[in-house]
């Protein structure tokens, strides 16, 4: 049973991505939505932390929320792959459960 | 695939009620179904018909009633919330002598119920807010 995890609010702000990667299992996917994409460009203060945790599972950003925040030409965070909103639904078809980090 | 749908959030506050309109339009587009998007604490807000955004700005209420009319998606807001909220249809209108309605074309108030059922019928609940 693997689950993809959605994040939304941005690490700098809210504690729910730290406590995601704390307790993320093996085979699960990250989904970064909203605010919380700021983090899939590279250089922040928690790539080194995205890079290692896409080593044991699937790393996600949904691209129109990293366009909006002005981050759609930086780099991505190695591991990571952008997606659209159809994207978001297979995604959530695909894993056995969601859940959000609110 | 069957989804449903819950909004946790207010509109035009952070981004909760687009990201749930952009991913049951997705669904919808996909050929997946959108059963129910349920509305609870500050989400019952997208429900009022009394909203006047911008008219260069999206329209948040008018979006989830055409969702409503033309894909079926039954739009459920959280009677105990809605109550806290001043947000009245018919029935609590008499229910509770107030001397007004605001609730939107599409929606209806109910009880937590329907989340549960929402969320037992549905093959995946998916869930946005603050």
């Amino acid at each position: 049973m693997a689950t993809l995890n959605i994040v939304n609010k941005s690490p700098f702000e809210k504690r729910s991505l730290d406590q995601c990667l704390a307790r993320i299992n093996e085979g699960d996917a990250l989904l970064l939505i909203e605010d919380a994409t700021v983090v899939a460009a590279s250089g922040t203060a928690y790539t080194e932390q995205l890079t290692s945790a896409g080593k044991s599972g699937a790393l996600y950003v949904l691209q129109p929320d990293l366009e909006a925040r002005g981050f759609a030409d930086k780099p991505l965070v190695d591991g990571f792959n952008a997606v659209d909103y159809k994207g978001f639904v297979a995604l959530a078809a695909e894993y056995d459960r969601v859940h959000s980090w609110l | 695939m069957k989804f449903a749908i819950l909004v946790n959030e207010g509109p035009y506050q952070h981004q909760a009620s687009d990201s749930a309109y952009q991913f049951a339009t997705a669904a919808l587009e996909s050929g997946h179904e959108v059963s129910r998007v349920f509305f609870y604490h500050d989400g019952v807000n997208n429900g009022s018909r009394l909203t006047t955004p911008p008219q260069d700005d999206r329209h948040i209420q008018k979006r989830w009633s055409a969702l409503a009319a033309d894909k079926n998606v039954d739009l459920v807001l959280c009677v105990a919330a809605c109550q806290r909220r001043g947000m009245v249809d018919d029935g609590e209108r008499d229910r509770n002598k107030k001397d007004a309605t605001n609730i939107a074309e599409g929606f209806r108030i109910s009880g937590l119920g329907q989340l549960i059922e929402a969320g037992i019928e549905a093959d995946r609940l998916i869930t946005f807010g603050d």
